[in-house]
């Protein structure tokens, strides 16, 4: 399978070539490797949303974190809104973050449990040297108001917060850059079905009112249908099969593919 | 099934309430719940987090936290769990119910290998010896698709997959020959694929043993496929209950109907989630 189709003519917000990632395992006398991701290629386009669905183990995970350079591939070229990510030193590529960001599946662990939601919220722009304090302020509560947290929290801590209160966080932190790309993995898994359904429909929301470009990483095949204008299927590292998502879901070609749809629990 | 005598009722809970003390006084988590489990028949209970299903299910185990009490009545083949001796209980727990959680990494023992735990239950409450208990182990890890050649038996639990590992626990589930499995989201953690090879097993194996099962699950979805009756539960009460081919399809309770559309369908995509209004049915209870 090549690269996938993105908008036609249109400059992707992300290209991947080739892309393949090995991890050494083992010791000095007993060197193993892993390759997690073998030869994938994939393209987003500007305000497109591209699902990456596999099991665990199939490379989703390492694919997704490699978009946004947190995972240096082995070999391949990834290229993030026509520069290429690998060939970037390091403060230049922090710079570059502000485009790109990250939703992680677990926020609890992900945000700093000492940190007030304001300080949460303004932390991006304290990292990257942005605005004065007033601003930051101003930004914090803006965000507050995207995601749908209420003014009044912003003293509150992480653990006072629900889990879907906390993946809103997460989701305002990583808007908080203007970012153009935000690559989010599993961002509702660890959600009950009433919450993630409030997620879900922000996200969506989201990304139409910004424009935004989303890698979105997921292991269940009826969210990404809800969510994605394309999907690319991973097993054991590979893209074995990619197209629109209602081509993917209704008329599988890959026999992979087939099975992860066969194993979801219907009503 | 068609008769319903209260011989074919393996497991009966009447108006339980499990109330869990707090610094602030006892706080009622699970408010008059009914259970029925009819002999070889299955159960799902479904529900959010702190929906009581899982204190529901402890209850029932008799693994309540010393800071929950359960009152009201948990009859298994009529007799009356909450007001049984714990030793008793103890006794008849491992032998008559097998249990199924959620996470074998931390059920199983890290340090021994699983041919030691199995042996354990198998001596302890069948008097078999070391040679019978191993014997059996290889015959159970069989039974739920594990052949002897896998060399599980001297194998440690960090060295099996997890869909090994949810295979290892409902073999030593079954190893007494209980009546009653109970099993607590023991799919959450897996992928599709190896989540759906583990509930055909315990349907299989419901059929070959002639189980009764509970099924306690946040997946309402999986819950249809797999049982015969539901209850679906909110902030500890029960919103609806009745055969889960009837819950599924017509939902008297706004909630339930809440559930099913508010999780992603394929092929079925809306643009937008329905959202549901917890708080709409939480008070209507009372």
């Amino acid at each position: 399978m090549s690269t996938t189709d993105g908008a036609a003519g249109a400059e992707p917000v992300l290209r991947m070539e080739n892309v393949t990632k090995r991890f050494r395992l083992g010791g000095i006398l007993r060197r193993t490797a892993h390759v997690a991701v073998r030869d994938a290629s994939l393209e987003l386009g500007r305000d497109e949303v591209l699902g990456l669905v596999g099991e665990s183990g199939s490379g989703k995970s390492t694919l997704g974190r490699m978009a946004i350079g947190l995972i240096r591939p082995t070999s391949g070229s990834v290229t993030v809104l026509g520069r290429d990510i690998l060939s970037m030193r390091r403060a230049e590529l922090r710079a570059y973050r502000r485009r790109m960001q990250m939703v992680f599946q677990d926020s609890s662990n992900s945000l700093n449990p000492r940190m007030t939601l304001r300080e949460l919220l303004e932390e991006p722009y304290r990292v990257q040297g942005l605005h004065t304090p007033a601003e930051r302020e101003a930004r914090a509560l803006a965000l507050a108001d995207e995601v749908g947290l209420a003014r009044s929290w912003m003293g509150r801590l992480p653990h006072e917060f629900s889990g879907g209160q906390r993946q809103r966080v997460s989701i305002a932190r990583a808007l908080a850059l203007e970012p153009e790309l935000i690559v989010a993995d599993e961002p509702v898994s660890a959600l009950d079905v009433s919450v993630q359904a409030k997620v879900l429909n922000l996200l969506k929301d989201i990304r139409r009112a910004r424009g935004l470009s989303l890698l979105f990483v997921s292991h269940d095949m009826a969210v990404v249908d809800f969510m994605c204008d394309r999907v690319a299927v991973l097993n054991g590292g590979r893209v074995v099969e990619s197209g629109p998502t209602s081509r993917v879901l209704r008329a599988p070609e890959d026999d992979y593919t087939r099975t992860l749809l066969e194993a979801v629990p219907r009503l | 099934m068609t008769t319903n005598s209260t011989d074919d009722i393996l497991l009966d809970v009447r108006g339980l309430d499990i109330d869990v003390l707090t610094p602030e006084g006892p706080r009622r988590v699970v408010h008059s719940l009914d259970l029925t489990l009819r002999r070889r028949g299955t159960l799902g209970i479904v529900g959010e987090s702190g929906s009581g299903k899982s204190m529901t299910a402890t209850a029932v185990m008799g693994i309540l936290p010393e800071t929950a009490i359960a009152s009201g009545q948990v009859l298994y083949r009529g007799r009356d769990l909450l007001s049984l001796p714990a030793r008793e209980r103890r006794a008849m727990a491992g032998r008559e119910m097998g249990f199924v959680f959620q996470e074998p990494m931390s059920a199983l023992h890290p340090t021994k290998t699983i041919g030691a735990q199995m042996a354990a239950p198998l001596r302890l409450h069948l008097g078999l010896t070391r040679r019978q208990a191993r014997a059996r182990s290889a015959e159970l890890l069989d039974l739920v698709g594990i052949p002897p050649s896998r060399g599980v038996l001297d194998a440690y639990v960090h060295q099996l997959s997890g869909g090994m590992r949810q295979r290892v626990m409902i073999a030593m589930s079954i190893s007494c020959e209980p009546d009653l499995l109970i099993a607590d989201e023991p799919t959450t953690a897996l992928d599709a694929t190896i989540q759906k090879q583990i509930l055909d097993l315990l349907a299989e194996l419901r059929e070959e043993l002639g189980l009764s099962v509970l099924l306690i699950s946040h997946d309402l979805g999986l819950v249809s496929r797999y049982t015969d009756d539901v209850v679906v539960m909110l902030d500890g009460h029960a919103m609806e209950s009745g055969p889960t081919d009837r819950v599924v399809s017509a939902p008297e309770s706004g909630y339930t109907r809440g559930l099913l559309e508010a999780s992603p369908r394929l092929g079925d995509s809306p643009d937008r989630l329905p959202v549901i209004d917890k708080s709409r049915f939480t008070k209507a209870v009372q």
